[in-house]
């Protein structure tokens, strides 16, 4: 599915906004991307597995409650680096 | 003397400036990794070629860099600090990494490094990957919970000291925890705090929950430690274990509060430090906005003021713990960076000062390479 990734992570996408992972759930597709882009994993979610404070997970538009949200092929993830200072 | 390379980390970036030979003109390198926040940046003495680079930003959580060609290219570390997952799933999680030690000569590839929230970590393949140092991170550091404290920036672990004669004996500081001691290499802890004041604390003498601001090891007297607290400068003598207060012997107006505090490396009684104003609301900043080092040369008996081309009015700012350095020159140079932006220079061991750099970002370390 497709994944829109930030300016502040695209040093691990080579610059590219527009990626792609799989994924059953939010959980799973972060793993992928992990797999296909080291290291950007941890910095969006801590080593406790929480999402890190100036992180939000979006699913179509609709901000993710859960990690664990189930994904369909056909769905769009937005990564959003919130808006943290003035 | 070899040239000499400051390795700057500031809140927007890294920057690295090269000396000419005599230290008169400085060429900037940088910056890299523009917008981090760079909390260390040091050079691996062992290859001196290799430099780690704690970085976080606003919004991305913290990582270590690593550059194998002195800062032409950089990798991140495939694992950096974490604490280890708990089942629950509520437990610590760095914010950042404060603090990097290479380690000693005949370990090579190892490093240490401290975090924020107070973790202690160990890479042995040069920063590629790191481990969590167990007795500290999940028995010391959980044991103080009730003396931690939220110093401004978050609790720390810093100034990693190992002993060049026996690599097993470490010292470091927790702001605020104290000052901890291991005979094992990290494999277990014991508090070092006897002697230091800690006003804060209603408890007389407490053991523990003291705020080392900076600690330093003479390395050519490895016993000899001095720190820089924030109640107090303080020396220590090995196998001694109080603290003697030798801040008592600053002038009353100036006292002796302040963050770093740097030693000449070929002569263990002498030292620096860059008093800043801890009174009322504790600013924070040079004392009337009058910068000056104080130094002394026998270990801390007397001090001398040294501010001879400092601003002698309206300066305000503050040097960080990790903002002061010395290079290895002969005569010695001495830097500190402000969090006003600048790094000063002395090459005369402090007699007089120049500005060598403006405009940076608020500066959070120096460290000199070479000389």
């Amino acid at each position: 599915m497709r994944v829109l990734v930030p300016p502040p992570l695209h040093s691990y996408t080579g610059g590219v906004t527009r990626v792609e992972a799989e994924g059953a759930t939010l959980a799973e597709l972060l793993v992928d991307l992990d797999a296909r882009y080291p290291g950007i994993r941890f910095r969006m979610i801590d080593e406790q597995d929480r999402v890190r404070p100036h992180i939000r997970l979006f699913v179509n538009a609709v901000l993710s409650p859960a990690m664990e949200q189930p994904l369909h092929a056909s769905d769009e993830v937005q990564i959003i680096c919130a808006l943290s200072g003035g | 003397m070899s040239d000499v390379v400051l390795l700057v980390g500031t809140r927007k970036g890294a920057f690295l400036y090269h000396a000419d030979a005599r230290r008169a003109t400085w060429r900037v390198d940088g910056p890299h990794h523009f917008g981090a926040e760079v909390h260390h940046m040091v050079m691996d003495p062992r290859d001196r070629k290799t430099i780690l680079m704690a970085a976080k930003t606003g919004h991305l959580g913290p990582t270590v860099f690593r550059s194998t060609d002195f800062g032409k290219t950089w990798a991140e570390a495939s694992q950096p600090p974490a604490f280890r997952k708990t089942a629950s799933g509520d437990g610590p999680a760095v914010d950042h990494t404060f603090w990097l030690t290479p380690g000693p000569a005949n370990e090579t590839g190892v490093w240490w490094a401290g975090t924020s929230p107070p973790g202690l970590f160990r890479s042995e393949d040069g920063g590629a990957t790191w481990t969590g140092n167990e007795s500290f991170n999940e028995g010391l550091v959980p044991s103080l919970k009730e003396v931690i404290g939220p110093v401004p920036g978050g609790p720390i672990a810093h100034s990693i000291l190992i002993d060049p004669r026996d690599p097993k004996r470490m010292f470091l500081g927790i702001s605020t925890g104290g000052i901890f001691t291991s005979e094992d290499g990290g494999a277990s802890w014991k508090p070092l705090n006897n002697g230091v004041a800690a006003d804060f604390i209603p408890t007389p003498d407490p053991e523990v929950g003291h705020d080392p601001h900076c600690i330093v090891m003479h390395p050519a007297k490895p016993d000899r430690l001095y720190h820089q607290n924030h109640c107090g400068i303080y020396r220590l003598d090995r196998p001694a274990t109080r603290w003697e207060r030798i801040g008592k012997n600053m002038p009353t107006l100036i006292g002796d509060i302040g963050f770093p505090i740097v030693v000449h490396p070929r002569d263990p009684d002498t030292a620096w430090v860059v008093p800043m104003d801890g009174t009322t609301v504790w600013p924070r900043t040079s004392i009337d906005g009058k910068p000056a080092a104080y130094r002394t040369r026998d270990a801390g008996l007397t001090w001398e003021r040294q501010d001879a081309g400092l601003p002698r009015e309206h300066g305000w700012f503050t040097v960080l713990r990790q903002g002061m350095t010395a290079d290895e020159g002969d005569p010695l140079g001495l830097y500190f960076g402000t969090t006003g932006g600048s790094i000063w220079m002395s090459g005369d061991e402090g007699e007089s000062w120049r500005p060598i750099v403006s405009h940076l970002p608020t500066i959070f370390s120096v460290v000199a390479a070479g000389g």
